[in-house]
């Protein structure tokens, strides 16, 4: 079958193993003599789940503790944060670092070590990690942690799949007392004072800008600075939205000049008139696009590029200028753009996040949108930065080098767990890894 | 709290169904024939909610004793509310068309297993005056097809012996359920192409758990599949027969 990551684009043919069990996984490895990837929801955005064969692990979604005094939780690889969610909420838990998203597993999330508009306090999901089972490649099951196999470890949170295949992890919840969160609106008429915003609102738990990029002049980078807070009161309810669904592919004109240009612009001024703060479900404030089913189609059949870099604080300001210029002089759009500071990045051989400001920006994917990620990627380069893993489907293997300097480490660790050519998507061979 | 008996457990559909019952806090007996599978769904039940899960191995396909296997999850359950019958395989046509023992593989488990558990379950259930058998059937049962007649044919027995059981039980206050689900993505249908009339096991579960809450007799899972069966019913024989379907 024909396999691709959240962007569509590229895609793949290939055998993808489904297995029940774990078992049934151990046989899965034992009877494919080719490389292959472990895949969960499928919502890495290029081709870091993409493989001749890849093994899907949405059935081995079991939960297999919770402590319900300690909030400590012991689930399968193949668990959605959604689930998760779900099933701890109503008693009081949380999760403590959520992506942009519920729907991705347990194990996409360790492997890609995702991180959420509370970075800069908590840092990102494996932090909350305290062991990893993993399914090495000589059909073993190991479980390591910061103290066990601590190399492999700290491989593996952030190693895109490329040390084994995570079947299970034992994570900590945060304590809530209700599922809301009071949410705040700052609207910046441009970059400079976005980014005043996000510094002087620090404290927040959250903050996240959502940033128009498709403005020049004045009004290039202005944004909406979004605070949040876990509200005081309220009760203990779950998501029970009802998703609707994009039914088939839009036409690639949707989401061209005219109707983002217009989406921006309401957007701007929607956030500018809700100053005032207001409280919403958690499901509202974190996974906003999850009420829409295969939103992706939205770019048509072609697929889009998500670009998400993290650039250190020194040149950071300067960075964005020279991006977002490069951006309107391609004279391609980006419906959504997202701003937001990091905190310290972690111990993670390969994880993203670093110290400084990530920029998210999206681009339905063409001859030219390939060329201006390619002019993106230098800019982030020749700035000490880096792009995420989840989100790459294009990067060169000399910009992945330049912005991963324990890339060969990585590579050792993965040598002594025979991992090396055993797990591989179409991402690592194209990173040379 | 509701006291559920799940045969064939470890389906997809069953599993799915179970644990919307765990999150309501029910309580819950396992039935299928793989222990790994039985003690993983187990400890899931339990953190989902479940009061308490209990479980059972035993295969369908092998001669079984479906009054003692009633007895020990009436006692496990401490009672019985709802009993869901979800085993069942999906033979290989071409090779039931060459080879005898296939065939009768495929009723073994798919009629005569069910038809002896729903003997033995009808009696509980009639002398208690309460309670819900729910069997899952399928639209493959409604019209035979070259290409799945015997898997057909397994489930359109169950229709008829499901209709009759209706027909004794309403007296005595007991729902009996057939239900029919369409094209389900489940391990039983891995090698198949999927396409928009494809749905997942939980919308089925969905549709399980409403269709017991509100009484139902006959229900096709989705909705629309009762729309697209009475179609293929109403094509005369004759002009069925050429097609290839």
């Amino acid at each position: 079958m024909l396999s691709s990551g959240w962007g569509r684009y590229p895609g793949i043919e290939t055998t993808a193993h489904q297995p029940a069990t774990r078992t049934a996984l151990c046989r899965v490895l034992a009877s494919t003599p080719a490389s292959l990837i472990a895949r969960g929801m499928g919502r890495s955005y290029g081709d870091a789940s993409l493989a001749a064969h890849s093994v899907v692990m949405t059935r081995l979604d079991h939960f297999i503790a919770f402590d319900a005094e300690a909030g400590t939780l012991e689930c399968s690889a193949g668990v959605t944060l959604s689930a998760i969610l779900a099933v701890v909420v109503p008693r009081g838990w949380f999760l403590p670092v959520l992506p942009g998203t519920g729907f991705v597993t347990l194990g996409g999330a360790i492997a890609a070590d995702v991180h959420g508009k509370n970075h800069h306090h908590d840092g990102s999901f494996s932090q909350y990690v305290d062991d990893i089972t993993l399914l090495l490649a000589d059909g073993s099951i190991l479980r390591c942690s910061r103290h066990e196999h601590a190399d492999l470890f700290h491989a593996s949170a952030g190693g895109m799949g490329l040390t084994g295949i995570i079947v299970a992890a034992r994570l900590r919840l945060r304590a809530i007392t209700n599922s809301y969160i009071d949410e705040r609106l700052l609207a910046a008429p441009d970059l400079d004072t976005t980014l005043a915003l996000l510094t002087q609102h620090e404290q927040s738990t959250y903050v996240v800008a959502w940033l128009d990029v498709n403005q020049s002049g004045a009004r290039r980078g202005r944004g909406i600075v979004m605070l949040g807070e876990h509200a005081a009161t309220g009760g203990l309810e779950t998501d029970c939205r009802r998703p609707l669904s994009v039914p088939l592919d839009m036409p690639a004109w949707l989401l061209g000049r005219p109707v983002t240009r217009a989406f921006n612009a309401l957007y701007y001024a929607r956030g500018a008139r809700n100053a005032d703060s207001h409280r919403v479900h958690y499901a509202n404030y974190f996974f906003p696009l999850d009420a829409l089913n295969d939103w992706n189609r939205l770019y048509g059949r072609r697929g889009f590029l998500q670009h998400q870099c993290v650039l250190p604080p020194a040149g950071a300001r300067e960075a964005l200028g020279e991006i977002l210029r490069s951006v309107t002089a391609s004279g391609l759009v980006s419906p959504l753009a997202v701003l937001k500071g990091f905190g310290a990045g972690n111990d993670n051989l390969l994880s993203f996040p670093q110290d400084g400001l990530t920029l998210t920006m999206d681009f339905a994917h063409s001859a030219d949108s390939l060329a201006l990620c390619v002019r993106l990627d230098d800019i982030v380069v020749a700035h000490g930065g880096r792009l995420y893993l989840a989100k790459d489907a294009a990067m060169s293997a000399a910009t992945f080098r330049a912005g991963y300097p324990h890339w060969q480490r990585f590579q050792e660790v993965r040598e002594k767990y025979r991992a090396l050519g055993r797990f591989a998507s179409l991402q690592s061979q194209r990173l040379g890894l | 709290m509701l006291k559920v008996l799940l045969l064939g457990a470890t389906s997809a559909i069953a599993e799915a169904t179970a644990r919307r019952y765990a999150a309501q806090g029910a309580r819950l007996h396992l039935v299928a024939r793989d222990s790994e599978r039985l003690s993983t769904m187990a400890r899931d039940l339990e953190v989902r909610g479940a009061t308490s899960v209990t479980t059972a191995v035993c295969d369908f396909a092998s001669p079984f004793d479906a009054a003692a296997l009633l007895d020990s999850a009436n006692t496990a359950l401490e009672g019985l509310d709802v009993a869901l019958l979800a085993h069942g395989v999906l033979p290989d046509q071409t090779r039931c068309e060459q080879d005898l023992a296939a065939l009768r593989a495929a009723f073994e488990v798919n009629t005569l297993s069910t038809t002896s558990l729903l003997t033995a379950l009808a009696n509980v259930m009639q002398a208690q005056g309460r309670g819900c058998i729910a069997v899952i059937g399928s639209v493959a049962g409604d019209r035979g097809r070259q290409s799945n007649y015997v898997y057909g044919a397994s489930k359109a027995a169950l229709e008829v012996f499901l209709s009759g059981l209706r027909n004794r039980l309403c007296k005595h206050g007991v729902q009996v359920l057939t239900i029919k689900p369409g094209f389900v993505d489940t391990p039983m249908t891995a090698a198949f192409k999927k396409g928009p009339l494809w749905t997942t096991p939980a919308t089925i579960a969905d549709g399980i758990i409403a269709a017991i809450e509100n009484k139902r007799d006959v229900v096709y899972l989705p909705w629309f599949w009762r729309a697209i069966m009475m179609i293929i019913r109403a094509i005369p024989e004759k002009i069925f027969k050429r097609m290839n379907l």
